[in-house]
């Protein structure tokens, strides 16, 4: 029993080395606050015991001591606050070339999506060493990704991206679970990371690709017409989108805001609700329309079309041919 | 401690009427109080129950002793019951109500027939909640987040919420007329500065009653309206942001945490002083504490939603002013651990259930750091790490607390003895077997075991700490129901209490045990500080 018992967890990612870090000082900081508290509180109970003729000596207080005993803790809490922020704003933070992977999640499973077009279901293959950016998206309730050997968890929520990141360290199989209460199933909803070596790992993405997912999102971006107004050139009624995304756009409304997923995202299904600077209020709402896989190509493809020259790999020409829209069985209904 | 000799028989608040309806339409403080106990401790027993199956459920990786949605319905129930129909009205509507009065030197509460009709909101909230459960229940989670609770489960939200809405008033309307009261009652002579810190611990609570408890009134209209009437408010589908249920529900239920840890710290205030007998250390900051505890709580709401999806300077914000309301934890905690310096120490079953909660209660606040920590915060949250700190805060801290209170102030309630030696024994089994229910929840927690899970089948590694946790929820159970056992028999057979079994200070033992229906024969004229415990032991 005891040989399948263990009470660390497993050490996986670049992230988790520094939150055991953190937690291993905070073992140290707050069990010796403990000690001194259990220390004063077992040796004054034994020391001053009732005894007979003995009586009390009364105290008022002492204001030094009291400062005293609220600066040292205030400044050790100061040291772990900034610990713990910088720990987190790594964690937030995900590395610009990081390899995409898009999560849809629903009751109760987890779909994914690879960049290049893999898709699996509560399952997820990822090379050892390399970045892995998370886009997440929920079709029904709050969901939450964990994955507890790399120390990373994120609420996947309805009607927006959020997103998490993560460097496997070591090849192996580890949990994947849903921490957001989300019904029935909950428990359920829970699935594998399969961290592989970089050359299993290309073996594996060349089985079972269905082309890159920006081409899928090339393919429902032309059938849906986007292209008759978002053109390439400058006489389209929608902006062109070559070159847009991470850049600032300005909005009809003077604010101006980054183009990132979220704002691909919410034009695409809002479209009023930040209009570009110098266009009119025309393009209907894809709200309905389009599945919450097909909104994740279509970001991937709006991306690629901005990429660099050393990303434009998963753009549109190198598309196999043949590439399939549909989504699988049981996914693509919207909300 | 000294025994004086009992008095024989007088007219007291118990006996001074007879019949149901003397109870029904009492608006005496004291016989609220009863009331009160009477209820809590019905719903403490079914929250329990619920408890006992959860772990008896947890007790096997495989989902096997209930359906998968009843596991739900059961979390969800637990936490309902146990926070708004047990532990928020615990201390301050059962010995508050008993004690806030008596300590100050007033005939009553401000308002008798407010505190009376708090009492039927409550049992009105808490038959709307008896008849849920009954009928289906809810299985959302206490926390009743959107977009799940409004637009997705089946079950009675909205009967819930309700039950929620009304309980709520009642907690209102108590944190109401203890703060007139507080203000406007003290007898002559009681100044600010004398008060029992108990009082001051009660002052903050109401305090965090008043202002707090509107907001999730405010939230569950809005989970009833988008439920029952589709207005877009929290489910994206809708227009609504489900953000939004989080910030409003947490502006209340953080502080509600307070509202159950405050009065517990009032209680163990008192118990220290007496059993040590000496005036507490650093009566002011103590006093003071109170009351930064109860500004600081409603400035920290978002260190819940950590990964919820809200921007990361927001997180840096919450993360530091939670570390802020820490401060006057610790300061209250060094402050008890001192005043035990140079006492003159007993170790009755209140002391004993006092040093319980201090152990408990230091080790909840200190794990409250690692949640408080951005970067530990991620990946603990939602695990059995907070499982285990919040019980340790909820359950370690404030129902020792109200153990501890309800034991010191027995001989005053009731008029009788408690056997000691039971209770003794019945704080160690507590206190052990809390332990082993929730220690091994830390180490789970950290290795990811999620919360809310019916079945750990894909991980089966946990089995070995859940049995552990199982095993001291059995003892526990067994440390909760021998007071109740006790109590009751010492109602009927045990020792009349004399009027100061503990020679204590404080008002409340001034008068005959148990007092009289206005309380004091004269009202008392007070001269003195508050825990002149060196008066008290230099007339003996």
């Amino acid at each position: 029993m005891l040989s399948n018992f263990p009470l660390w967890p497993e050490q996986a990612s670049t992230t988790a080395g520094h939150v055991d870090a953190l937690y291993v000082f905070l073992l140290i900081v707050t069990g010796m606050m403990t000690l001194l508290i259990f220390i004063c509180l077992v040796y004054f109970a034994a020391r001053f015991r009732s005894r007979p003729g003995v009586r009390a000596e009364q105290i008022e207080g002492s204001t030094p001591l009291e400062i005293t005993w609220s600066l040292i803790p205030f400044l050790i809490f100061m040291v772990i606050f900034a610990w713990g922020a910088v720990v987190y704003f790594k964690e937030r933070t995900p590395p610009a070339d990081a390899t995409e992977v898009y999560v849809v999640a629903k009751q109760w499973m987890w779909k994914l999506e690879h960049a290049e077009g893999q898709r699996e279901i509560n399952e997820l293959h990822v090379p050892v060493g390399r970045d892995v950016k998370l886009i997440m998206t929920s079709q029904d309730v709050i969901h939450s990704f964990y994955i507890p050997a790399f120390r990373i968890k994120q609420d996947v929520l309805p009607g927006r991206y959020t997103v998490e990141w993560f460097r496997a360290t070591k090849p192996g199989t580890y949990h994947l679970f849903c921490a957001e209460y989300c019904g029935t199933q909950h428990s359920g909803m829970v699935g594998d990371i399969v961290v592989m070596a970089p050359a299993q790992y290309e073996a594996w993405m060349n089985g079972g690709s269905t082309g890159p997912l920006s081409a899928t999102g090339e393919k429902i971006f032309a059938e849906l017409g986007c292209s008759t107004c978002h053109r390439g050139d400058t006489q389209g009624r929608g902006p062109n989108l070559q070159g847009v995304f991470g850049k600032p756009v300005q909005l009809e409304d003077g604010r101006t805001v980054t183009a990132d997923e979220n704002y691909v995202r919410e034009c695409i299904l809002d479209p009023g609700a930040k209009r570009v600077k110098g266009f009119q209020p025309i393009m209907p709402t894809f709200q309905g329309l389009v599945s919450e896989e097909q909104v994740n190509a279509l970001v991937a493809y709006i991306k690629s079309i901005s990429a660099d020259k050393g990303e434009a790999k998963t753009s549109a020409s190198t598309a196999a041919p043949g590439v399939q829209k549909s989504a699988e069985p049981n996914g693509s209904q919207v909300q | 401690m000294p025994t004086p000799t009992p008095q024989p028989e007088r007219e007291n608040y118990l006996n001074k009427h007879y019949g149901v309806w003397s109870w029904l339409l009492t608006t005496d403080h004291k016989r609220i109080a009863l009331l009160y106990l009477v209820s809590i401790t019905f719903f403490f027993f079914i929250g329990g129950f619920f408890a006992l199956l959860i772990r008896l459920e947890l007790l096997t990786p495989a989902g096997d002793l209930v359906q998968a949605d009843t596991y739900n319905k059961l979390f969800t129930m637990h936490g309902m019951v146990m926070v708004f129909f047990f532990l928020i009205p615990s201390i301050p509507a059962v010995l508050g109500n008993f004690l806030v009065p008596l300590m100050i030197g007033a005939k009553d509460l401000a308002f008798p027939r407010i505190n009376l009709l708090s009492w039927y909101l409550y049992i009105i909230g808490g038959a709307m909640m008896l008849h849920c459960m009954l009928t289906g229940g809810v299985d959302t989670g206490w926390t009743f987040y959107a977009p799940f609770a409004t637009n997705f489960t089946n079950t009675k939200i909205v009967e819930a919420a309700l039950a929620i809405f009304v309980a709520g008033f009642s907690s209102i309307l108590t944190g109401l007329n203890f703060v007139v009261t507080i203000h406007r009652m003290r007898a002559p002579g009681m100044t600010w500065s004398r008060l029992p810190l108990f009082i001051w611990a009660h002052y903050a609570t109401s305090i965090i009653q008043l202002l707090g408890t509107p907001v999730i009134a405010v939230t569950i209209v809005l989970v009833a309206a988008e439920r029952a009437l589709h207005l877009g408010i929290f489910d994206p589908k809708l227009g609504g942001d489900p953000l939004l249920f989080q910030h409003l529900f947490w502006f209340y239920s953080h502080p509600a945490v307070y509202i159950m840890i405050l009065p517990a710290m009032g209680v163990v205030t008192e118990i220290i002083a007496c059993f040590s007998r000496k005036r507490i250390f650093g009566y002011s900051f103590v006093a003071f504490s109170s009351i930064a505890i109860a500004v600081f709580g409603f400035l920290v709401w978002a260190h819940h939603m950590f990964v919820a999806g809200m921007s990361v300077y927001a997180a840096l914000v919450f993360s530091l002013l939670s570390y802020a309301v820490a401060i006057p934890s610790a300061i209250k905690v060094f402050n008890w651990t001192a005043t035990l310096y140079k006492g003159s120490i007993h170790y009755d079953a209140p002391m004993l259930y006092a040093f319980g909660f201090l152990g408990l209660f230091t080790i909840g606040g200190l794990t409250g750091l690692f949640l408080a920590a951005l970067g530990i915060d991620v990946h603990v949250t939602d695990t059995y790490f907070v499982v285990a700190h919040f019980h340790y805060i909820m359950v370690g801290g404030a129902v020792m607390g109200y153990l501890g209170g309800m034991h010191f102030w027995w001989p005053k309630i009731s008029g009788k003895l408690y056997p000691e030696g039971w209770a003794r024994l019945a704080a160690l089994i507590v206190f052990i077997g809390f332990n082993l229910t929730f220690f091994p929840q830390f180490l789970l927690g950290y290795m990811g075991m999620p919360r809310r899970y019916y079945d750990y089948s894909h991980m089966p590694e946990f089995q070995v700490l859940n049995v552990l946790s199982t095993a001291g929820a059995t003892v526990l159970g067994v440390g909760y129901l021998l007071p109740m056992l006790y109590f009751l028999w010492s109602m009927r057979y045990g020792k009349p209490a004399p009027d100061n079994p503990w020679n204590a200070a404080g008002l409340e033992w001034k008068t005959s045990s148990p007092p009289t229906t206005f309380n004091f024969e004269v009202e008392p004229l007070v001269t003195w500080e508050a825990y002149n415990y060196e008066d008290l032991d230099a007339s003996h």
